[in-house]
Parts: structure tokens; C-alpha cells; sequence
């Protein structure tokens, strides 16, 4: 089936794109990530210019969140007052995004920063998870359960200034921290086109330690806001914004969504925390390999 | 009209021994609409000597179809530190967003590299006006990697024996437009060729242009970006509403 997408000017067979969709969706709902981490390097793989890959993956995000979010919260999964704080942190940090983009993108090292960003990002992040989600699984398996030490959260936040009680989260801390991580996802929102939920996610349980009860309803509530306003700034400053195309992604990603909330109730949370660790793990390599390894593409051609 | 004076002119002014080219293209306009995945245009005509009668000799005919030109900045990746990251680059201020050439021999068989130069025949003879001072072998070496860049997607090409003539009168050309060619005006320009020499050309144009419902987003996400950004978060909130509302009851 073949769609013409008008912004990004050229056909693609839109099934693809929906399966795309799909697969983000189903990420999205099992993780609480929104998928744009892998969205975005699909979409340029599949040939996708990839301004207009991370513009439309950005608004694939928010409907894949949304019906999430909707999920989570009719079981009490969000917490609204924590998730107002990283939606804040998160605007500001779309604006020096957008910033630090055309900077990147004037100095022709756009593409590169965002490779090295996604090595280094997805790289330790994913180590650190499933270093985290095997040890569980061992003490499991042995039929301990760990110290509930993990909910502490970590000494750097507890020296911040200012508190807020958070209950939802179990919290009493500066409202600073959840400020500070909302600023660095909403940077890494406008430049890698992600929704930073991958991020997100293990800082709420092991930098701010919250219940994880709330953790992936309230990260999805942040990143339905940051892709919100991630959208608007590629609209009103790169105009890439293909709205067929995110129409075909959402598609498929607002079910998988849905299927991905339901089955994420069935699986052990240890479990898919390890499923996620690989395959961060695994775009992350590929990324180490395209940096390393001669391109197919030694030479770039931008319109000026 | 013109193409009767001109005719009157060549007779007048003896210049007889020179044939006339009368190009037609099977399609003027292209309409990018939804579905559209490329098409393909027929590029013919006929070569007549200026009495109007067949020219009873052979031609080397070459077809040239180029898209409007753009500013753009070409960037070579190099290894540094054992990553390959932007490390050169190059501007021109005329790249063509689509270049096809088709000849009914080999290029080099036909003309010698100035003729080339001169009319912009084959890939290496596209006239890319670089911004700045550019040594020569530099310059060679960006445009080769845009040629390369360009022909992964089709929208650079070249094709030897694209043209065939029949009966030393009617020649065609068959030149595919990929779904991702830019809009606006394309020309057509078709040469005769003897003995290395151009012994006629003429230009038909095409125009390429988004229609309906594509021309209706296009014009929409340019002109008001503002309302263009709010639609796609309303709609992508609808979307991811919708379905949350039909899996609660599922």
C-alpha cells in the first residue's frame, strides 16, 4: 500500500509504517518508554529525511503516551504533582534543545552528536539496567527477596535544598531533582527525537528511588507533555512535521500501546526490565557500529 | 509560431545543412498526489531537415531532464579518533534537485569533455557553482560524492543507450521520476549531435506540482506553522484517546 507523504516528499508502503507504529506502541506500553528511540533510527533506515523522522516520531510519542497514560491512571499510576515538576523541567529543556540543534545542525556535527549521545545514553543506561533487572532475577531465583534499599533514593538528592512531599511517589525531596532530570530528557527530547522515557524510567526508581507503582504512568504523563511541546517547536522552527506519516505511525502505536499495557500486568517487572536492558542495548551497539565502521554514506547532501 | 520563424530563418539564412529538433514530452504536468510513487516520462520528438523532410542522417541525440536547482552543502565524513564524523565540506549554489541524461551511445564516444562542460552533458559536467574559492581537485571529489549521493536515490541518472532513434526521424527517451523529486519547473532539453559537434538543441518543459490533498498539507505546515503544530498534537492526543477509550471496554 503505498502512501505519499507530503512533508517529507517522497512514497512509503504504509503498512510498514503502521508495523513501525506497532512495535514503538507495544514498547511503550510494556516499558513506559515512548518508543522513539527507536522510531527515529528505523525511520531514517527505512529512508525517511531525519529532521522529518525525528519531528513525526515526536508526535507518534504523545498518542502512544496517551492512551498509556490513560491506562495508568485509571489504576492510580500517576503522579500528577511529580510528573507537573518533570513536564516544567521538561519545556525548558525542549527550548535549549531547539537551541543546541541549530547550533549542531550550523556546524554540520548534528548527526554525529546524536550517534555518540545514543551510544553513550542507551549504552550505560542499559548496561546499568540489566546488571540491575539479572540480579534480581538471581535473588529470586534463590527465593530471597532484595532489601528494600533500592527505594532510597540517592545521597546527591537528598542535599538539595527545598522540600516537597510527593505522596503518590512516597517522597519527601526538592522539587529541584525531578526539575533537573526533566530538563536533561526534554534536551535529548528535541535532539534524538525520543521521548526520554528510557531515561526517565530508571532515574525515577534509582536517583529519585519513587514507588514504582507510579513510575512508568507518571514518566508517560511527562513525556505526552515534552512531545507536545517538541512538536509544536519542529513545527514552528524545522516545518518538519509530516503529518501522514505520523498519522500511520500512531496507528499502529496507539494499539500497541494498549496490548503492550495488558501484557505488561502478566510479566514479572524483573523480567522486562531485562527485555528492555537488551534492547537498548542492542540500537546502542548498532549505533557504536555505524560511528566506527565505514559508512555507506561517506558524503551528506543538505539543502542550505 | 516562433518555431515557424525560426524555420523561415535557417532557410533564409542557408544554414541548411543544420537539422531542426521538434521535442515533445508525453506529460507537461506531473501531479503529486496521493499514491503517487514516480512516474515515468516519454521524451520524443522528431529531427527534421529545414525543408521539413526527414534528415536522412544519423544524429547522436542526448536528452537531458533537470529539476530546479537548490543551494546545498555537500559533507564528507572522515575517521578521526576512530569515529567517522562530518570532517569537509563543500557549497554549491546550483545543484540540481534532479539530473537525468540519456544519449543514444556513450557520452565519451559522442563529445569530448569540453562540449561536455559546455552543455552540461553527463554527471561530471553539472554546473554546480560553488560558493567560495574551491581548488579544482577538491571540487571534482564533492561533486562526485553528490552525483553519488544523488544517484542512490535515483535522482541522479545516466543512461548510455536511454535513447533510441528510428529511421534516422523519431528518437525517444524513457526517464524515470522517483516519488521523492522536488516540485516546479523542469526542463527538457534535447541535443543533436554530429561529429562530436551540437548541431541543434530545443527545450520542452515540465511542470511538477503537488495537487489535492498533498499541495492542501504542504501549503498548511508552510503557511501557518502555528495552527499546522497544534492539529498534529490534537490529533495525535485524539488518536491515543480513541484507542484508550476502545481497549477499556476490550
Amino acid at each position: 500500500m503505498d502512501v505519499y507523504l507530503p512533508i517529507a516528499n517522497l512514497a512509503v508502503n504504509g503498512l510498514v509504517i503502521v508495523a513501525l507504529g506497532a512495535l514503538t506502541g507495544l514498547l511503550s506500553g510494556v516499558f513506559g518508554v515512548g518508543g522513539g528511540f527507536l522510531t527515529t533510527p528505523l525511520l531514517i533506515f527505512y529512508g525517511i529525511p531525519p529532521t522529518v523522522a525525528a519531528a513525526s516520531a515526536a508526535s507518534q510519542v504523545t498518542g502512544a503516551s496517551v492512551s498509556g497514560v490513560f491506562a495508568h491512571s485509571r489504576r492510580g499510576g500517576v503522579d500528577y504533582q511529580m510528573g507537573g515538576v518533570l513536564v516544567l523541567g521538561g519545556v525548558i529543556g525542549t527550548g535549549i534543545g531547539a537551541l543546541l540543534f541549530r547550533l549542531l545542525s550550523a556546524l554540520g556535527q548534528i548527526d554525529t552528536v546524536i550517534s555518540v549521545l545514543y551510544v553513550v545514553l542507551l549504552g550505560s543506561i542499559g548496561s546499568f539496567m540489566a546488571r540491575d533487572a539479572v540480579r534480581e532475577i538471581r535473588a529470586h531465583a534463590r527465593g530471597l527477596t532484595l532489601a528494600a534499599s533500592k527505594r532510597r533514593h540517592h545521597p546527591l538528592v537528598a542535599s538539595l535544598p527545598l522540600r516537597w512531599r510527593f505522596y503518590r511517589s512516597g517522597l519527601y525531596i526538592s522539587p529541584l531533582a525531578p526539575l533537573l532530570l526533566g530538563v536533561v530528557t526534554g534536551i535529548a527530547t528535541m535532539l534524538m527525537g525520543i521521548g526520554g522515557g528510557f531515561m526517565l524510567v530508571p532515574a525515577m526508581l534509582y536517583i529519585l528511588g519513587m514507588s514504582a507503582g507510579v513510575v512508568v504512568g507518571t514518566s508517560l504523563f511527562q513525556i505526552m507533555f515534552v512531545t507536545m511541546a517538541t512538536t509544536m517547536m519542529h513545527a514552528l522552527t524545522t516545518r518538519a512535521v509530516d503529518m501522514v506519516l505520523a498519522v500511520l505511525l500512531l496507528l499502529g502505536s496507539v494499539t500497541g500501546a494498549q496490548v503492550g499495557a495488558r501484557l505488561a500486568l502478566s510479566v514479572r517487572p524483573e523480567r522486562l526490565r531485562l527485555a528492555l536492558a537488551a534492547i537498548v542495548l542492542v540500537v546502542a551497539f548498532r549505533m557504536a557500529l555505524g560511528l566506527t565502521y565505514r559508512p555507506d554514506a561517506v558524503y551528506t547532501v543538505t539543502a542550505l | 509560431m516562433k518555431r515557424l520563424f525560426a524555420l523561415l530563418c535557417l532557410v533564409f539564412l542557408g544554414a541548411a545543412r543544420d537539422p531542426i529538433l521538434v521535442p515533445e514530452v508525453s506529460q507537461h504536468k506531473v501531479e503529486v498526489r496521493q499514491g503517487f510513487t514516480g512516474t515515468e516520462l516519454l521524451l520524443f520528438g522528431a529531427i527534421l531537415d529545414p525543408q521539413g523532410t526527414r534528415a536522412g542522417r544519423d544524429y547522436d541525440i542526448v536528452v537531458v531532464l533537470k529539476g530546479p536547482t537548490q543551494s546545498i552543502t555537500v559533507r564528507e565524513k572522515q575517521k578521526h579518533a576512530g569515529i567517522w564524523i562530518n570532517a569537509a565540506s563543500a557549497q554549491f549554489r546550483s545543484a540540481p534537485s534532479f539530473y537525468a541524461v540519456a544519449s543514444s551511445r556513450p557520452l565519451n564516444q559522442i563529445v569530448d569533455a569540453r562540449t561536455s562542460a559546455i552543455y552540461e552533458l553527463g554527471l561530471p559536467f553539472i554546473q554546480l557553482s560553488p560558493i567560495g574559492t574551491i581548488d579544482p581537485d577538491r571540487q571534482v571529489r564533492f561533486a562526485a560524492g553528490l552525483a553519488g549521493v544523488m544517484s542512490e536515490g535515483s535522482l541522479y541518472q545516466e543512461d548510455p543507450h536511454g535513447v533510441t532513434v528510428s529511421e534516422q526521424v523519431l528518437y525517444q527517451a524513457r526517464i524515470a521520476l522517483p516519488s521523492s523529486v522536488q516540485t516546479g519547473s523542469y526542463t527538457a532539453e534535447t541535443f543533436a549531435i554530429s561529429k562530436g559537434r551540437v548541431v541543434a538543441s530545443a527545450v520542452a518543459r515540465v511542470e511538477v506540482q503537488k495537487q489535492g490533498f498533498e499541495r492542501f498539507v504542504a501549503d498548511f505546515a508552510r503557511h501557518q506553522a502555528f495552527l499546522y503544530g497544534l492539529v498534529a498534537v490534537a490529533l495525535s492526543i485524539a488518536m491515543g484517546w480513541i484507542a484508550g477509550r476502545l481497549f477499556a471496554y476490550v
